[in-house]
């Protein structure tokens, strides 16, 4: 364990880890033992048992609610019964969840890390010894002609909007991509009324159902998937099939499909796409993280290659949720470097992390989706460069300082996954801000006069609570 | 639709027309319900909307009580909120 200055190792389990002197070197800042990025499972698992240890944590996630998107809660429903023991263990914890929070910068210091993040439009930092990284992830978009249409949207973009209170009752759906997240979705499209005309899944019929038979460890995935499928039976659910472009003016009206010996049209409203999950590393990176494949780099207790930074969940390869809680249990456990996690949780890992990973070998895109964008297919959405405006580019730096690709709001994360899987590039780095932030929070400072502000003892945390 | 709309608590206003929406809906489930899919226009003029639900694409950007850029997706709906979209010329 490595010595840190300021005695910060001497404290003892359940003593205040957070040095007294950083308080008065930094009177607005919100000071904690360690800040978690991220409330879905994973950064829950990690936060409970983490506070639970008596450490002082502080959580912070975009979202209007704890839970990420796996545990987001429909309009008017419950809570999801998976999720209910964590929110309550979480609530009782003594961790401090501040919502509609995203960071914008960190800073690493002599013994710790300062974090900006515009939370509620308001500039917050939290000054915290060891971070947790559960930033989760996005879903892989691979761009074809129309795909820009409003009304194309993602497959766990459509679930969210559907939790969040949108309304597909006698709306035409297609679902075209890939994953398991596809039959969740069609589900409960179907149950909210909607008319899915065909949810096609890109992989062979051969991969999914060798997938399938992979399972018969895990029987209660194949029952669940069963599930699922019941749910929306009256539809077709094809395999070997994908989407090539989508048509409309103002919005989409019908999609063009293919099985890759013949095309053919699709009336729809709604057409929801996606081919799987991307981690979420910007903040990683940002950070000075090693990453592999797309994923941050842990070890057998979640510690990334930056002293003192932890990841967990999605961010380090995608997993799905029983994974994404167990790391965060790890974490949660060997953060501050006081005890490696149980021989048990570790095995457990073991187990999910090889489903998982035979999981991502039968859902990987076709070889023949990347012939879908033309020269004239946007693949930037922000900036509308095209397809052949980058093709030429030797590397992403280059097609962003010739074209503006990747350069706009999103910073490149709809369109640069994307762009990898097509033209084989490596991601660019990544600078602060993370994310569009207001100027008042990226120019705000700590003021001479600031009443000092220590979340657990002040009203600033009941405030935010 | 519009009989269960009236019923509820929370009233916004979506490109001059008062709304009737529930507690906790956000932005963009209330513009998908009022039939606005394209949200914004693109820098070239393309209409565009939501497509990852959860604010990483900024697709479903709207004006919002007169702060532009703001996220649908990530926006629950306030009494009295001002909304403005690409639709509103």
């Amino acid at each position: 364990m490595p010595d840190r200055s300021c005695g910060w190792n001497a404290h003892s389990h359940g003593e205040p880890l957070v040095n007294p002197a950083r308080i008065e070197t930094y009177p607005e800042i919100v000071a904690a033992d360690v800040i978690v990025i991220g409330a879905g499972p994973g950064g829950i698992a990690a936060a409970t048992c983490a506070a639970e240890r008596g450490l002082r944590v502080v959580v912070v996630d975009r979202g209007l609610d704890a839970g990420g998107q796996i545990w987001r809660r429909k309009l008017g429903g419950g809570v999801a019964p998976e999720a209910q023991p964590w929110l309550t263990r979480l609530a009782a914890s003594g961790a401090r969840l501040i919502n509609e929070t995203f960071v914008v910068d960190v800073r690493p210091d002599a013994d710790g890390f300062e974090i900006l993040a515009e939370s509620a439009g308001r500039p917050l930092r939290v000054w915290a010894a060891s971070i947790i990284l559960a930033t989760g992830a996005r879903e892989l978009f691979i761009p074809f002609d129309g795909w820009t249409l409003p009304g194309v949207m993602g497959i766990g973009g459509t679930q969210a909007l559907l939790k969040s209170g949108a309304s597909f009752a006698g709306k035409r759906v297609v679902i075209a991509g890939s994953g398991p997240l596809m039959l969740p979705v069609a589900a409960s499209l179907a149950d909210a009324g909607a008319r899915l005309v065909l949810v096609a899944e890109q992989a062979s019929r051969a991969s999914v159902v060798r997938f399938a038979a992979s399972l018969w460890k895990t029987p209660s995935l194949l029952v669940q998937a069963a599930k699922y499928r019941a749910r929306f039976l009256t539809s077709t659910y094809a395999t070997g099939t994908w989407v090539t472009a989508a048509h409309g003016v103002d919005t989409v009206t019908s999609v063009s499909m293919t099985d890759g010996r013949r095309t053919w049209r699709e009336p729809t409203d709604v057409l929801c796409m996606g081919y799987g999950l991307v981690p979420n590393i910007e903040i990683a990176r940002l950070i000075g993280c090693e990453t592999r494949d797309g994923a941050i780099v842990v070890d057998s207790q979640q510690r990334t290659t930056v002293a003192h930074v932890l990841a967990v969940g999605e961010a380090t390869g995608i997993g799905g949720a029983p994974l994404s809680l167990v790391e965060g249990e790890i974490a949660g456990i060997s953060v501050g470097e006081q005890r490696p996690a149980s021989r048990q949780l570790l095995r457990r890992r073991a187990t999910l992390v090889a489903s998982a990973r035979r999981m991502l070998d039968v859902f990987a895109p076709r070889a023949e989706l990347r012939s879908l964008p033309a020269a004239g297919t946007i693949v930037c959405r922000c900036e509308d460069v095209t397809y052949g405006a980058v093709q030429g580019a030797a590397c992403a730096r280059q097609a962003k300082l010739y074209t503006r690709v990747g350069m706009g709001p999103c910073q490149g994360r709809t369109c640069m996954p994307g762009l990898e899987f097509l033209l084989a590039w490596q991601a660019d780095t990544v600078r602060s801000p993370v994310e569009p932030a207001l100027v008042s929070v990226l120019s705000s400072e700590i003021a001479d006069n600031a009443t000092p502000s220590f979340l657990f003892n002040s009203s600033v945390g009941e405030a935010y609570q | 639709m519009t009989s269960r709309i009236v019923q509820f608590p929370i009233t916004v206003v979506v490109d001059g027309e008062r709304v009737q929406v529930p507690n906790g809906i956000t932005v963009a489930a209330v513009l998908f319900n009022l039939g606005i899919t394209a949200v914004r226009q693109s820098v070239s003029g393309q209409p565009r909307g939501p497509v990852c639900g959860m604010g990483v694409c900024f697709e479903c950007r709207v004006t919002i009580d007169s702060r532009p850029h703001q996220r649908a997706c990530l926006t629950a709906v306030a009494d009295g909120m001002h909304i403005r979209t690409a639709s509103h010329s």
